[in-house]
C-alpha cells in the first residue's frame, strides 16, 4: 500500500466513528425529555458494550474453553494443558522466571523510585531530575530493549578486540573477564528484570512523589519540632502516610511485569532459559503452533492476575473505610 | 549565621543548644550523601539512552569495534545510519523504516480517537443516568480491566479472518480500541462524577437535553481527563509491540515500526547502525509527545494509579 492510501484508510475510519458517534446523538437529541433516561442511556453505551462483549468477554471464554483441547484444538483432553505447564522442565524454568520477574521488578522498581523521590524532593531543578528518571517511560519496551541489548554486547576476550557494550568494559577496566550477560543462565535473566526495572521506576517515582507531597506540612513540621531525624522523619510519618499508595503502585508493577513480553521477545527471544509466561504464549500458539497449551499459559496468566487485583481492591476499601 | 551567636558570647560558644548542632551534623551529612544518591541514581537512569544517542550518530565501523564512549576522544560523527534506516539516499538499506513509522501512525491515530469518543459516551451514561443494570454493567465493564489481552488474541484473530478483515490496519484499530475502553471508561467516570451535580441541575432546568450538557457543560470541563487519556493511549498503541505482531505480522504494509525493530533486533543482533538509529526514529514520538504533555500524563497517571 502506498503512504497516501494508508492516511486516506485511516481518515476514512475515523470518519466512520464520527458519523456512529453522531448518530447516536442524533437520536439522543430526539429523546429530550425528563424520563427518559433509560434508553439514551442504552444507545451511549450500545458501541462500547457490543465492542467489550465482542473482543474480550467472548474471547476470554473462547481461550478457557480451548485450553482443555489438544495443540491442534480439535480433541478435548481435559487438565493435560495445565499439568504439561507445571510437570514439564521447560515449562517449570518458565514458571520460575516468571515468579523472579513478579517478586523482583516491583520491590526493586518501587524502592528506587521512592528513595530518589524522597531524595529530589524539594531539591532545586527538581522536575528536570524527575524527567530524567521518568522519561523511560515514554520509550517502548522493544526500544529499551535494544538500548539495554547494547549495554550487555558482548566481545570475546582477545588482544585486538575492544568491548563496545559498557558492562563488558567496565568489568575488563576492573581486570574481570568479559561475560555473555544474556546467553549465562540463571542470572540472564536478573539482567532481563534491570530492563523492566529501569522503565518502572519512573513510574513509582511519580506516583508515590505527589502521595509524599500530599502529607500534610503541619505532621511533617510537628515530628521536626520533636527533633525528629531524616530516617525517623520516613518511618513515622512517610511510610505509614503513604502506604496506601505504596500497595497501588507495587499490585500496578506486579500486573505489567506478568504481563511482560517485548523485553524477552526483543532480547533473548525466550532463548537460554529466559522465557517467562507472556512470552511462552507467544511461543506456544504462534510458532510451535500449540494453541491448547498457549490457550492454558493465557489463562494462567489470568488466574495470576485474579489475587493480585482482588487484594488491591480490598487494600484500596480499608483504606477509604478509615 | 554569625549574629546569632551574639548573644550567647558570655558562655563558650562552642556549644549553644544540645540538640542543634547535633541535627546540623546529620544533615550536613545526609544532605552530601543524599544527594550523591540521587545524582548516581540519575545517571544510571539517564546513561543508557545516551549511549545509544552518541552510538546511532557514529560510522558503522566504529559502532561495531570499538564502545560509544570512544566518540570522545576521537569523535567521528555521521547521519548516514539514519539515512539508511529512513530509506534516503543511495545507502538505503533494503527495508526501510519510513514505511513502519507511517504505519505505526495511521494505526496510533484512530486507536486513540476512536476508544475515547465511545468511552466518553458510556463514561456519561454511567455518571449521569439513572437506568436498571447500571451497577452492575459498571462493576462487570470495571473487572474487564484485569483481562490480560493475551486470552483473547487467537480467538479474535479467527474473528477477523473471518469476517475478512485480517492483514488491514482493522485489527489493529479495534483490538486497541476495545482494550482500551474498560480503563477509559473508568477512569472518565471518576473524572466526570467530579463535576458538581449543581451544575447539570442547573442546565437541565435551563432546558438542556443530554447532547448539549454534554457538549456545553461536561467536554469544556473534561478536556484535561481527555488529553490524560489520550496521551496514555497514545504511548500505549505506539509502543505495543504483542498485539502488532499478532494482527498485523511484519510486512511492510501495516506493522509498525516497533514490529520491524524487533524482527531487526531478532534477526541481524550485529546490525548495530540498523538498531541504534532505529531506535531512535521509534523513541522521538512518544517522547517529543511525552515532553510537551508531561503534565496531562502525570495527572492520567496518577488518576489511574488509583484503579483497582
Amino acid at each position: 500500500m502506498i503512504t497516501g492510501e494508508k492516511f486516506l484508510t485511516m481518515c476514512g475510519a475515523v470518519l466512520l466513528f464520527v458519523a456512529v458517534v453522531g448518530v447516536i446523538l442524533f437520536i439522543a437529541s430526539r429523546f429530550g425529555g425528563r424520563r427518559s433516561d433509560g434508553p439514551v442511556a442504552y444507545l451511549y453505551l450500545l458501541p462500547t458494550l457490543a465492542m467489550l462483549a465482542l473482543g474480550l468477554v467472548y474471547p476470554g471464554l473462547r481461550t478457557i474453553y480451548q485450553s482443555f483441547f489438544d495443540a491442534a484444538g480439535t480433541s478435548f483432553i481435559g487438565l493435560d494443558n495445565y499439568q504439561t505447564i507445571f510437570t514439564t522442565e521447560d515449562q517449570i524454568t518458565v514458571l520460575r522466571n516468571t515468579v523472579l520477574w513478579v517478586v523482583v521488578t516491583p520491590f526493586v522498581a518501587t524502592a528506587v523510585g521512592l528513595i530518589y523521590a524522597i531524595l529530589v524532593d524539594k531539591a532545586r531543578m527538581e522536575a528536570f531530575a524527575k524527567a530524567l528518571i521518568f522519561l523511560p517511560m515514554a520509550i517502548s519496551f522493544v526500544g529499551a530493549g535494544i538500548i539495554w541489548k547494547f549495554i550487555y554486547e558482548f566481545r570475546p576476550d582477545q588482544v585486538g578486540i575492544k568491548q563496545i557494550g559498557l558492562l563488558n568494559q567496565l568489568v575488563v577496566m576492573a581486570g574481570g573477564k568479559p561475560q555473555q550477560w544474556l546467553v549465562n543462565q540463571p542470572w540472564n535473566t536478573l539482567f532481563l528484570i534491570v530492563v523492566m526495572i529501569w522503565i518502572q521506576a519512573g513510574f513509582a517515582m511519580t506516583v508515590l512523589s505527589a502521595a509524599i507531597k500530599a502529607i500534610p506540612d503541619d505532621i511533617v513540621e510537628a515530628a521536626r519540632l520533636d527533633g525528629v531525624g531524616p530516617f525517623g522523619m520516613f518511618r513515622f510519618i512517610t511510610l505509614p502516610s503513604i502506604r496506601p499508595t505504596l500497595v497501588v503502585v507495587l499490585t500496578t508493577i506486579g500486573i505489567g511485569t506478568l504481563k511482560v513480553f517485548d523485553i524477552v521477545r526483543t532480547m533473548t527471544g525466550g532463548q537460554f532459559f529466559t522465557s517467562v509466561v507472556a512470552n511462552e504464549f507467544y511461543s506456544q500458539s504462534f510458532r510451535a503452533n500449540n494453541q491448547g497449551l498457549g490457550a492454558a499459559l493465557a489463562v494462567l496468566l489470568f488466574i495470576l492476575v485474579i489475587p493480585i487485583v482482588v487484594y488491591n481492591i480490598r487494600q484500596l476499601r480499608a483504606s477509604e473505610a478509615r | 549565621m554569625t549574629t546569632t551567636s551574639e548573644p550567647l558570647t558570655t558562655t563558650p560558644p562552642v556549644v549553644p543548644t544540645p540538640a542543634s548542632p547535633a541535627r546540623r551534623a546529620r544533615k550536613a551529612l545526609t544532605s552530601p550523601l543524599a544527594s550523591l544518591i540521587a545524582i548516581v541514581i540519575a545517571v544510571l537512569w539517564t546513561l543508557p539512552t545516551f549511549g545509544l544517542a552518541i552510538s546511532s550518530f557514529r560510522p558503522e565501523r566504529q559502532i561495531k569495534t570499538t564502545g560509544w564512549w570512544t566518540a570522545f576522544t576521537d569523535p567521528q560523527f555521521t547521519l548516514d545510519n539514519y539515512r539508511s534506516v529512513l530509506g534516503i539516499g543511495e545507502n538505503a538499506a533494503s527495508s526501510s523504516l519510513s514505511d513502519y513509522f507511517v504505519n505505526s501512525i495511521v494505526i496510533t491515530i484512530p486507536s486513540v480517537l476512536i476508544p475515547i469518543s465511545l468511552a466518553t459516551l458510556a463514561a456519561y451514561a454511567f455518571a449521569w443516568m439513572k437506568f436498571p443494570g447500571r451497577n452492575v454493567l459498571f462493576v462487570a465493564v470495571f473487572a474487564l480491566q484485569i483481562v490480560p489481552i493475551q486470552v483473547t488474541l487467537i480467538p479474535l484473530l479467527r474473528l477477523y479472518v473471518d469476517v475478512g478483515v485480517a492483514g488491514t490496519f482493522w485489527p489493529l484499530w479495534l483490538s486497541h480500541s476495545i482494550f482500551a475502553l474498560p480503563l477509559a471508561i473508568f477512569l472518565l467516570h471518576n473524572f466526570m462524577r467530579e463535576v458538581p451535580a449543581g451544575l447539570l441541575e442547573a442546565a437541565r432546568v435551563d432546558g438542556a437535553g443530554h447532547v448539549a450538557i454534554f457538549f456545553r457543560v461536561l467536554l469544556p470541563l473534561l478536556t484535561p481527563a481527555l488529553a490524560a487519556f489520550g496521551i496514555f493511549q497514545f504511548l500505549w498503541v505506539w509502543n505495543d509491540l504483542l498485539v502488532a505482531l499478532t494482527f498485523a505480522g511484519g510486512g511492510t504494509d501495516v506493522a509498525p515500526i516497533t514490529a520491524a525493530l524487533a524482527n531487526l533486533s531478532g534477526t541481524r543482533g550485529t546490525a548495530w547502525h540498523l538498531l541504534s538509529a532505529g531506535a531512535f526514529v521509534s523513541i522521538i514520538v512518544p517522547v517529543l509527545i511525552f515532553v510537551a504533555m508531561q503534565r496531562y500524563f502525570v495527572r492520567g497517571l496518577l488518576a489511574g494509579s488509583v484503579k483497582g
